[in-house]
């Protein structure tokens, strides 16, 4: 379970992203953040994997005080919270294979495990296929899958993904919300945040709108909602 | 949640963090070279310097710990007042000891001392132009001074001598070189850090796509610097080896060949065999020092959240 209470969040640049934001999100939701870029929706992700830390507030997943948490104990967070971003962000000399073998070998899993784990995740992905190939021979789709891939290889309860739709085109992008929902039907929370209104309406899921660093409209089967 | 294993370091991390430190060494190409090369430099001056430094200190303290204060007598006293003045003597605070020796003694000490030159000297025999001396074994090497100004003031003392010249200029030539070797030598290190420092970074900034991922992952921060770590070392380790090479061969050479042409009565060398391997051992753990300090400086900066 995720849960804020009075967040705020000012940057030392004078920036104030998030105003007094408080939610909460059950273990195993799929979740939308939507809302108008600059309005908070990266901060607020950026919060639960402790990318930032909020100026004033209490964030807490499962038994875990974010806000008090000692830097030392950040490792062992992120090994429980998988992201995917809109760039992939994928080791381009690496293989699909070497890829998310990596995310593995960092946190020190044994090596056999790491080999039966990373083709399981890539048949996930459906992938598999293409494990000796780098980033660059494979199209968007592929790459965002391979990102994916790699950040579900831990077995984490959550996945933030930040606009994973973000550079694909409709197509793949439903490809992508597929295998999003796959992984969601596992047990592991969702918190995806999104620009994409066809997704959005289509998949109707919970959706947490923010706007000016506080959350606007929270429903359980909401609609995009914004004109673009 | 559990998180066991993130702190105990395992093998074959071990093995990951070594070939990762070694890749880096490798890829760096000029900028390792440069790294490496003032590494060398600075270990090669250190390395002549404690040298010469731990020998000249050696020195210094024989020196030092075979001051004596000879005290001349008068020849006029009789040798009620010779033992007077013997008794005296003694009772001066931070005396260890006095010893006395005739002036056919020191007639005799001085010919032996010579050597064949001194065989001129036996014609005094007869007439012996020395005095009489006590020699006085001081407390400690600093007290001599005190001593001599103390004997002075007695009665029947014509003269009292301890080489106080030559002992205080082979100090003050010592402290000379100690401070300006060691100017030399910290600056030396510092550029050698700074160097080296950059060679890591460039690394670092090579490597910021993988250690970030790494840190989404949940990597711990010692793990992500550990490769640094190691690249910083074997720079270090691999500026220490012609340092080595050469002062080793170096002192050899000095030790076993120069001695025998050059006459070095009056100063003893450090033996090669202890010596060369505690200067290696110095040397080296200079180098590793200046490694690690570099790759430190670098990586600390990068690792914030």
């Amino acid at each position: 379970m995720i849960e804020m209470q009075g967040v705020y969040k000012t940057y030392p640049n004078g920036v104030t992203a998030l105003n007094g934001l408080d939610v909460r999100i059950q273990q195993g939701e799929f979740v939308y953040v939507v809302g108008p870029s600059g309005a908070g929706k990266s901060t607020f992700t950026k919060l639960i994997f402790r990318e930032e830390k909020p100026s004033k507030g209490s964030i807490h997943i499962n038994d875990l005080d974010l806000a008090a948490m000692k830097e030392r104990r950040i490792p062992k967070l992120r090994r429980n919270i998988g992201v995917v971003y809109q760039d992939f962000r994928l080791l381009p000399r690496l293989t699909v294979y070497e890829n998310v073998a990596f995310a593995l070998e960092v946190i020190e899993q044994r090596p056999a495990e790491i080999k039966t784990r990373v083709m399981d995740v890539l048949e996930q992905v459906r992938l598999k296929n293409k494990a000796r190939f780098i980033p660059d021979e494979l199209s968007g789709g592929e790459q965002q899958r391979v990102s994916i891939a790699r950040a579900i290889a831990n077995r984490p309860r959550i996945l933030i993904a930040d606009e994973p739709t973000g550079n694909l085109d409709p197509e793949t992008s439903w490809e992508i919300m597929h295998i999003l929902e796959e992984i969601n039907q596992t047990g592991t929370t969702i918190l995806m945040a999104t620009h994409n209104r066809e997704v959005v309406n289509r998949v109707r899921k919970r959706v947490i709108a923010i706007e000016d660093g506080v959350i606007v409209r929270d429903e359980r089967r909401g609609d995009y909602g914004y004109e673009d | 949640m559990s998180v066991g294993g993130i702190t105990a370091m395992k093998i074959r991390t071990i093995g990951r963090h070594l070939r990762e430190g070694r890749k880096s060494v490798f890829r760096n190409g000029w900028m390792t070279v440069s790294a490496i090369g003032a590494t060398t430099t600075t270990l090669l001056l250190v390395g002549v310097f404690l040298a010469v430094m731990l020998n000249l200190n050696q020195f210094a303290n024989s020196i030092e710990n075979d001051i004596e204060v000879r005290v001349f007598i008068e020849r006029t006293a009789d040798e009620s007042q010779v033992e007077q003045l013997g008794e005296d003597i003694e009772a001066i605070n931070e005396v260890a000891s006095v010893e006395y020796s005739s002036k056919d003694e020191e007639l005799e000490g001085l010919v032996d001392s010579l050597g064949d030159e001194g065989k001129a000297f036996e014609l005094f025999d007869q007439t012996n132009p020395l005095n009489d001396v006590f020699v006085i074994d001081p407390s400690s090497p600093s007290a001599a001074d005190s001593i001599a100004s103390d004997v002075r003031e007695l009665k029947f003392v014509d003269e009292v001598d301890y080489g106080e010249e030559v002992v205080q200029r082979i100090f003050t030539f010592n402290e000379y070189a100690r401070t300006i070797g060691l100017v030399l030598i910290i600056g030396l290190v510092f550029t050698a850090i700074f160097l080296i420092s950059n060679t890591v970074r460039i690394t670092i900034v090579a490597r910021r796509k993988e250690i970030g991922i790494m840190k989404l992952v949940g990597a711990t921060n010692a793990f992500i610097r550990w490769p640094f770590f190691i690249e910083g070392m074997l720079l270090g380790l691999l500026g220490s080896i012609i340092p080595i090479a050469a002062v080793t061969g170096g002192y050899y050479y000095l030790y076993y060949h120069l001695r025998d042409s050059i006459n070095f009565d009056f100063v003893q060398l450090l033996p090669f065999n202890p010596f060369i391997w505690q200067l290696s051992g110095l040397i080296l753990a200079i180098g590793v020092f200046i490694g690690i300090w570099g790759s430190v400086m670098s990586v600390r900066k990068f690792l914030k959240v």
